[in-house]
């Protein structure tokens, strides 16, 4: 069970993740965006950070980066593909996903913790959490607004691709605890099929109870149970999502 | 080697100009006499930049040289980019503090976001990766809109380049008082680690090795940085100066130093130098002095933004993210094959020679030719006169007359810029990237774990000045600036290997300013040798005023210290609803001696406390006296104790005194706790007003003392204080244990569930308050301030 961890000049989040992913018995390394060709890997993360100094728009030079047409064919052929926070401003960029991240209501870069409620735990990166379940996360951002055109945010949400949402502590939507502006609270959202999913707040950076919050961890294992899944279907029955109509 | 080319004659300058540089006469002739001749233009603009105060110290050097530099831990003392300590587990920390004062007046954003980039590159030019940053500001108040605009600039500066570089601001300070209005501090530290025997050092040994030039191109931008803005005073036309603030670019420099800390891993170098002030003159002089060689280089070859730079200002440029590199020929290919992989500029432009001297050509002719000693190493050096400060008398609480409640005058202190919560500020710093931030900004000191070296251990990173303790008396400001940022490293159960320090003082030519500096020096001196931390590096920033109103002389101390479990670290904030809360150190003592005698104690702490400035503006007198030896038990007991287990929480006694302290602890938690989105602000800014959760009490018992003296007792300043709480049946442990170490230690009461302080003297209540109210006035003063128009 391998997991590639792509980087561009400027992402700063690459070590994290294969921490991550190494935390909860993954497999991981890291894959220079030089690199055109990827094989042999059962999932790939975009990493956060600043790509090419988030330069014209963040994401926005690092989709011409020669490994993205392999990430490209990979998610093509069914592969599963996470952007943690730079990595969904990739993901947007390439049109991977839909939609766009807007800078933060207020501004500024925003770090700290906040809540997050799962909206769906049958996809391949929620599968271990309970339904509605509140994950305490961490963010470090300064364009987390997620933002697109009423038709496409209500697509999003009738096929259920809004995989997690901003909440309080009861798992309430308010103003007060979106702390970016998102459209609708939103924290991550998913491809039809479930298998690209990008979010802001960082599941890396809360993964041990003396830095915070270990609620990263139903992340990293729902990925490694769904990586499990599909190598034989039998074994977990929860994998990735059922096609949405 | 090339052959010699004669210096054009022509070019030759005289007096006028070197006065024009900022030097003096005498100094042009000691140049002279250096050469045998008169210098070209090139020469006099080198020799000017590395002779200012800013690079040569030499007004400072004399009072440097008596700090204690050396001790076991030491594996770098200063003369390098920065100290080093020995952390144990292979690893040598790496830190140092630095000063970009004047370009944050300037141009606030780029002066920061600079001083960052700086003080990272001085890291990871050691060779060590740099794992967390800290920032100590000075501000004007922020009742004036110039004041709130450097602020948001400088935080918005150093946001956006440590944010980009993946580095972690863990902590910080920020003190606000008028003598700053014109003349902003900011001082930034860098942590990071190497493996302790592989220190990367700036030298350029062995002739006829390439000298390699990385990084950015080399434009027009910083040129007399060093001297014009560092070591200079300002006057009202100084934005005039803003062509000499460097502008920064965080993305290069993250690529600069992933490809250099490759170069390292690989053991691929020499030495390395980078060149920020003074730039390639720097760079060039430093390595060969430090190596007895000389360097050869052609500006020719220097990549540049602007087609049309003389040599004189490609080698005075102090354009960002750039690096000098000398390697062996034999590894040349793969250094560069690196910085190609970086996509990063990278040139031969020179080499190491033998004969000691920095040769500069263009296009083959020589433009340059001095002695790297003369530039780097025997410059002028000045003792200058000074006069000794005078201590003020001590300020006697029977002597302050104040009718103000208690309650009144702690929520008038919470509200204090100063004292009030900075989570405006941090929460626009990426504090958690790397994922090694156990203690995030807010506490005593940061707690970061050294993961990546696959170790449970941590250093706990702390930086630390009160200005009005030094303003008052330079000698008894510097002691207790050291005594604080080491005991604050101890709060968290880590011992304190080293501190470094950036001196922020006025002009150095008038005899009473020099005269504060050499005292905080002195004292500097004695606290390190009593708490045995050796200074292992800093800087010193004279020249810090606007039209001849200086700053308070600003004496900022970084401490560092290692803890061998970080999970375990101990938190500020009070944590259990029934843990005992116990005073350990000075008040305990003297909160002893009876209240019947005459004069209990003459000194308690109101000489530059927050409550006399507040309270009584119009009366200064001695800052708080410090027992070092005392102070140096009471850290040994925090670290024992947190090494058993034994404490909850503990908590400095600093700005505010013993009330603010307790109101700090009693929030802590539940600040920390919140997730919602207005967490800068008091949270009644939000929909609904919602209580905050989780909020803690303290109900406290002191002894009696006379009416007039209760202020003294709640809000004096008197160091070597800390709340500790803990379970009820570790007490008698840390008593015993406190017993052992001769430190004093008194119950002060308990922790509550009910969100209420209450302090009380036997029958009579001192102050009774809620929290809810005083966390609100606390945790949304700044930002109120900062949200105004």
């Amino acid at each position: 069970m391998r997991v590639g961890v792509v980087y561009y000049p400027g992402s700063n989040c690459e070590q994290d993740a294969v921490w991550a992913c190494q935390a909860v018995g993954l497999e991981a390394e890291t894959i220079w965006h030089k690199r055109s060709t990827l094989q042999g890997y059962d999932a790939l993360i975009l990493a956060g950070g600043f790509s090419y100094g988030d330069h014209l728009r963040c994401g926005a030079i690092a989709r011409f980066s020669p490994v993205m047409a392999a990430v490209e064919r990979f998610a093509a052929d069914g592969g599963l593909v996470l952007g943690i926070c730079n990595g969904f401003q990739v993901l947007t960029e390439m049109g991977m996903l839909p939609g766009a991240l807007l800078a933060n209501a207020g501004l500024k870069f925003r770090c700290q913790d906040l809540l997050m409620r799962v909206e769906r735990n049958d996809s391949p990166y929620t599968n271990a959490c309970d339904p509605g379940q509140v994950l305490r996360m961490n963010m470090a951002h300064y364009q987390g607004n997620y933002f697109a055109d009423p038709e496409t945010v209500a697509q999003l949400e009738e096929n259920g691709q809004v995989v997690m949402r901003f909440c309080g502590p009861q798992g309430e939507r308010a103003p007060r605890f979106n702390p970016n502006g998102s459209i609708h609270d939103i924290a991550a959202i998913s491809d039809p099929s479930g298998r690209i999913m990008g979010l802001m707040p960082h599941p890396e950076r809360v993964m041990d109870p003396a830095l915070g919050s270990v609620d990263g961890r139903f992340l990293f294992e729902s990925l490694r149970d769904a990586i499990a899944a599909r190598q034989s279907p039998e074994a977990v029955s929860v994998a990735v999502l059922p096609q949405q109509v | 080697m090339p052959e010699a080319v004669t210096i054009l004659t022509d070019e030759l300058v005289g007096e006028a100009a070197a006065l024009q540089h900022g030097m003096t006469a005498e100094e042009f002739s000691l140049l002279c006499g250096i050469l045998g001749r008169q210098p070209t233009v090139t020469e006099l603009g080198m020799v000017s930049v590395m002779w200012s105060e800013h690079c040569s110290y030499k007004s400072s050097l004399v009072h440097l040289r008596t700090l204690p530099t050396e001790g076991p831990a030491v594996l770098q003392g200063p003369g390098e980019n920065a100290g080093a300590v020995d952390l144990g587990n292979g690893l040598a920390g790496v830190f140092k503090v630095e000063s970009h004062n004047h370009p944050s007046y300037i141009e606030p954003y780029q002066g920061a976001a600079t001083g960052v980039g700086g003080i990272l590159r001085d890291i990871f030019t050691m060779g060590a990766r740099p794992l967390a940053l800290l920032d100590s500001l000075r501000f004007g108040p922020l009742e004036r809109s110039k004041n709130r605009f450097l602020l948001d600039g400088v935080v918005g500066g150093i946001a956006g380049y440590g944010n980009c570089m993946g580095i972690p601001t863990v902590g910080g300070e920020i003190y606000f008082d008028s003598s700053y209005d014109r003349n902003p501090l900011v001082n930034v530290m860098c942590f990071g680690v190497a493996p302790a025997g592989r220190i990367v050092k700036a030298r350029a040994d062995g002739p006829g090795n390439p000298v390699i030039y990385a990084g950015a191109k080399t434009g027009r931008d910083g040129i007399y940085g060093v001297s014009l803005l560092a070591s200079a005073t300002f006057d009202a036309q100084a934005q005039e100066k803003r062509p000499a603030v460097q502008v920064g670019d965080p993305f290069t420099e993250k690529s600069l130093m992933e490809a250099c800390l490759e170069l390292v891993e690989q053991d691929l170098l020499v030495g390395m130098q980078d060149m920020g002030g003074a730039g390639l003159t720097c760079a060039t002089s430093e390595m060969a002095s430090n190596s007895g060689t000389g360097i050869q280089i052609e500006v020719a070859k220097v990549p540049r933004r602007v087609s049309n730079l003389t040599p004189y200002e490609v080698m005075l440029s102090e354009s960002q993210e750039r690096m000098m590199l000398v390697c062996t020929p034999e590894n040349l290919e793969a250094v560069m094959a690196i910085f190609g992989k970086w996509d990063l500029d990278a040139e031969v432009i020179g080499q190491v020679t033998d004969d000691g001297m920095v040769r500069v050509l263009d296009h083959g002719v020589m433009v340059a030719e001095v002695p790297a000693r003369a530039l780097a190493q025997s410059g002028p050096c000045y003792r200058r006169s000074l006069q000794e400060p005078q201590l003020p008398p001590t300020l006697r609480a029977r002597d302050l007359v104040c009718e103000v409640p208690a309650e009144a005058v702690l929520a008038a202190l919470l509200a204090d810029h100063s004292i009030a919560s900075k989570r405006w500020v941090f929460q626009q710093y990426d504090q958690t990237v790397r994922f090694n931030t156990v203690q995030r900004p807010g506490g005593e000191a940061a707690v970061i774990w050294l993961k990546e070296a696959g170790t449970d251990a941590g250093v706990a990173l702390s930086i630390d000045g009160n200005p009005w303790f030094t303003d008052l008396y330079a000698e008894t400001g510097a002691k207790l600036a050291v005594a604080e940022a080491c005991r604050n490293v101890a709060c968290t159960g880590a011992r304190p290997l080293g501190i470094t320090n950036c001196l922020n003082f006025g002009n150095p030519e008038i005899e009473s300013c020099m005269g504060q500096f050499a005292a905080a020096i002195e004292g500097m001196s004695q606290a390190c040798r009593a708490l045995n931390v050796p200074v292992t590096g800093g800087n010193v920033s004279f020249y810090n005023e606007t039209e001849e109103s200086p700053i308070l002389p600003t004496v900022v101390i970084g401490a560092l210290g290692k803890i061998e479990r970080a999970s375990e670290s101990v938190r500020s904030g009070f944590a259990h609803a029934g843990d005992a809360i116990l005073m350990l150190g000075a008040a305990a003592a003297t909160d002893e001696i009876s209240p019947s005698r005459a004069t209990p104690t003459e000194d308690t702490g109101l000489g530059g406390s927050a409550y006399v400035r507040h309270f009584h503006p119009d009366r200064t007198g001695a800052p708080p006296t410090i027992d070092l030896e005392l102070e140096a038990r009471l850290q040994n007991l925090l670290v024992e104790a947190a090494a058993e287990g034994l404490l909850r929480s503990a908590k400095d006694c600093s700005e505010g005194g013993l009330a603010v302290a307790l109101v700090e602890a009693c929030v802590a938690l539940a600040d920390g706790d919140r997730t919602d989105a207005n967490q800068a602000s008091s949270g009644e800014a939000s929909a609904g007003a919602e209580p905050i959760e989780g909020l803690l009490g303290a109900t406290i018992e002191l002894p009696e003392v006379r009416a007039q003296e209760r202020l003294a007792r709640l809000f004096g300043e008197t160091p070597s204080r800390v709340i500790v709480s803990l379970a009820h049946e570790q007490v008698e442990r840390l008593e015993a244990l406190a017993a052992s170490k001769h430190v004093p230690v008194r119950p002060l009461g308990t922790v509550t569930s009910e969100p209420q302080l209450v302090i009380a003297a036997g029958d009579s209540t001192w102050l009774r308050a809620d929290l809810g109210d005083l966390y609100r006035t606390w945790a949304g003063a700044l930002s109120a301030a900062m949200e105004q128009a």
